[in-house]
């Protein structure tokens, strides 16, 4: 709401110097100086490869996923391309919104998309995935492409749910949304993974909330019956800091995510390297596939819009932590200069891929605009399944009742 | 932020006219005149009213503590703005996020004798916190056989339609609450009237639920007295008297009635209005008197139709007024699919037009 946008305001001043202090304390050594170092020895004409040994913490384990990561030249620029196509994405989410093509709510996803590339580079294709609102990244690399996105937020019948659904409630094969309440999609994940487990797939789910709803009562709940019932299920925090304008020292007596559950093992994993977060979501879906039980990641990211498009993201937090966070901890831009570094690429050719992404973009911006929207009998249809005999769905007299015809 | 607020354009057939004007309200605001007896008065919208009010109960009860998600800064609707300066970090203070949670540490709180009143972002989200109302505040004294009781739990959420909320920022649960005796819901239809009612919550001894017409939290302005004052809960208000039909709504949709008053009136029909504002216990005496004189009926209301609130009062009704009815009761509500879609907001509306019909409907029957 355009209400929540100019009316927020700033913190008291004591408030803001805690928030400030806190984030000092709790900044995350970047690993950029040691990371190019080691490239450059590493990497040989055809693979990119470097030691991150600041990327991963361990709750309970003994040992955990590779320091040494990898990837070769194909991997590399689809990574770049994909999170590419997320940032424009998001960018052309942006702006929509704020002419006012998109209404309703919207969470963009810049800054975070290590995460769902990397996890998604390690993931099976059968593997199945259930996010919060913040789904678009998500939502692309769970298969659903630019346009089917763009239409979706425009409310198009060409988008992903036809219209119906919006920013929050996308949905793909294996891709269980795109969910609007906080918290509310861990315990589905964890029955995903339960079905994993009956069928005898060697799949996992994917359940991930973000750092505000690692307080809420059922997750925990999810968390018990997971390690119960031995589930394949990945419970992932992507703790970008702040739960809407809370920061997580604010809203949490523990706020290292990974250590949360006493009883299942965890892996902290700096979000911004799309390949510690490749190799991190190996290791755990290996040990839930194995029979090991339920693991907890906590992706440690950032974002840089606000919370949501009502909300300029600077009352909590400052301009400077944002723009030092582009600076020196993009991973967009510190991957292509890792992958350049490496002899991988180069520049000419990332240019290439830039402008093959500004195309898709404008393309699905085009289908969002221009395609036809949803036809307004679909106002009463999918309420049920196989619908009773004779059911109706009554309206706002007791004389309309609509023959659903799904 | 500008809510313009302007006459809904009759129903129209195509999606894309309606697109254009979705920036428009599906109302118009009716002030009301405050009672000059309760002293001086200040323009105000809804908002700062009831940060008036909670002003009022901070400073005038030092067990009173206000609680929930973002309060401390003044909540994401600038209900609680300036009172954590004012009264303290331990008086006004923002909780995680859980729901179930709050409403739950609530609950104990006001046992222990604080006056509780805790916010739930949005009547969406109240959800979790249901089995904490209707298993523990509703039941609380009465399995205590009064020995105990939550009664200084007051809940605030803000409620229904706002024009952009599509399924989980617009929803009117009050239906859901209505069916669990011990607790009591109540809803405004302006900032007058809001003020009066929430103080009356905050003092009264049983858990209440207040919940907020989000979409009037700017466009209700009035000159609210700056007094303390409150307004009895369970006793609905006749606005408008009339003879051949009674309207019965509350919340923003009171302002449509009002509307569809003035429409029938110009085909001379006479309507009498009335703001139920509690739901629960409900005003049935008024109802029914006003029913035994006109014969006919019309409830209408945001949330679907099927057993929501107006059933219950359609029910009531028939049986009380039985052999005063001219016409059968008639509900115009929201349809029977999740409140509300995005994209069709504009149809699936109750509005004016749909009451008028019903209306015309009864008085031809």
């Amino acid at each position: 709401m355009n209400t929540y946008a100019k009316l927020l305001i700033r913190l008291q001043p004591s408030g803001r110097q805690l928030l400030q202090q806190q984030q000092q304390h709790e900044q995350i050594a970047s690993s950029l100086p040691t990371v190019f170092s080691s490239v450059r020895k590493a990497s040989s004409g055809t693979t990119l490869e470097y030691d991150t040994p600041k990327a991963y913490k361990l709750h309970m384990l003994e040992k955990g996923p590779s320091t040494h990561v990898s990837c070769n030249r194909e991997e590399g620029l689809e990574y770049y391309k994909k999170m590419q196509v997320i940032r424009r994405m998001e960018a052309s989410a942006n702006n929509m919104y704020k002419s006012k093509l998109i209404r309703g709510f919207c969470h963009l996803y810049s800054g975070q998309e290590a995460v769902c590339v990397g996890m998604k580079a390690a993931m099976d294709k059968n593997d199945s995935l259930i996010t919060a609102y913040r789904a678009h990244g998500w939502t692309y690399m769970m298969g659903v492409s630019v346009t089917g996105i763009l239409a979706e937020l425009t409310g198009k019948k060409t988008g992903c749910a036809e219209g119906r659904g919006g920013s929050m409630h996308m949905y793909a094969p294996n891709f269980y949304g795109g969910n609007g309440i906080v918290g509310a999609q861990v315990p589905l994940g964890a029955g995903v993974a339960f079905a994993h487990k009956y069928r005898g797939e060697s799949n996992v789910c994917i359940a991930l909330y973000g750092d505000g709803a690692a307080n809420q009562g059922q997750v925990f709940e999810a968390y018990n019956m997971a390690k119960l019932w031995s589930l394949p299920c990945i419970f992932v925090c992507e703790n970008n800091g702040y739960g809407m304008g809370t920061s997580t020292a604010r809203a949490s007596a523990n706020p290292n995510f990974y250590t949360r559950c006493e009883y299942i093992p965890g892996i902290w994993v700096d979000g911004m390297d799309v390949l510690a977060v490749r190799e991190a979501t190996r290791f755990a879906r290996d040990w839930c596939t194995s029979g090991k039980g339920p693991m907890i990641m906590e992706m440690a990211t950032y974002r840089y819009f606000g919370h949501s498009m009502s909300d300029p993201g600077t009352s909590y937090r400052t301009r400077e932590e944002v723009q030092d966070v582009r600076k020196s901890r993009d991973p967009i831009t510190s991957f292509r200069e890792k992958v350049i570094e490496a002899n991988l690429a180069t520049d000419e050719e990332f240019k290439n891929i830039d402008n093959e992404v500004k195309k898709i973009i404008e393309d699905a911006e085009n289908h969002a605009q221009n395609d036809p929207e949803l036809h307004v009998d679909e106002l009463y249809s999918h309420v049920y399944s196989m619908r009773p005999e004779n059911f109706k769905i009554r309206g706002c007299d007791n004389f309309t009742f609509k023959e659903i015809s799904k | 932020m500008n809510l313009s607020v302007h006459r809904l354009i009759p129903t129209i057939s195509t999606c894309s006219s309606f697109f254009i004007r979705r920036r428009l309200a599906h109302f118009t605001f009716f002030k009301d005149q405050p009672d000059p007896a309760h002293g001086p008065t200040k323009e105000m919208n809804l908002c700062q009213t009831i940060q008036n009010a909670l002003d009022i109960t901070l400073k005038n009860d030092h067990t009173a503590i206000i609680f929930g998600e973002d309060v401390a800064f003044g909540g994401v609707f600038r209900c609680t703005a300036e009172l954590r300066p004012k009264y303290g970090a331990d008086r006004v203070f923002n909780t995680p996020l859980c729901e179930q949670g709050i409403v739950g540490f609530g609950i104990g709180a006001a046992v222990a004798g604080a006056t509780s009143i805790a916010e739930i972002q949005f009547a969406d989200y109240i959800f979790p916190a249901y089995d904490q109302i209707v298993n523990e505040a509703a039941k609380y004294r009465y399995r205590s056989q009064n020995l105990f009781n939550c009664g200084r739990l007051t809940i605030r959420a803000p409620w229904g339609a706002v024009g952009h909320g599509a399924l989980y920022h617009s929803q009117s649960p009050e239906a859901q609450f209505m069916h669990t005796p011990g607790i009591k819901v109540v809803i405004p239809r302006s900032a007058i009237q809001a003020k009066g009612l929430l103080l009356s919550c905050i003092k009264d001894d049983n858990p209440c639920i207040f919940f907020e017409p989000k979409i009037l939290y700017r466009s209700a302005k009035e000159d609210v007295p700056l007094n303390e004052y409150t307004i009895p809960l369970s006793k609905a208000q006749i606005i408008t008297e009339g003879s051949d039909i009674t309207l019965v709504s509350w919340g923003t949709q009171v302002h449509v009635i009002r509307v569809v008053a003035q429409m029938a009136a110009k085909e001379n029909i006479s309507c009498e209005v009335i703001d139920l504002r509690t739901i629960v216990p409900w005003d049935v005496d008024t109802i029914c008197q006003s029913v035994s004189k006109t014969g006919r009926l019309l409830i209408s209301h945001e949330a679907p139709i099927t057993a929501g609130v107006g059933a219950e009062i359609a029910a009531t009704v028939s049986k009380e007024c039985f052999l005063n009815l001219e016409a059968p009761i008639e509900r115009i509500c929201g349809y029977d699919i999740h409140p509300i879609p995005h994209v069709f907001e504009p149809f699936y509306f109750p509005s004016k037009w749909r009451c008028l019909e019903a209306i015309k409907r009864m008085i031809n029957f």
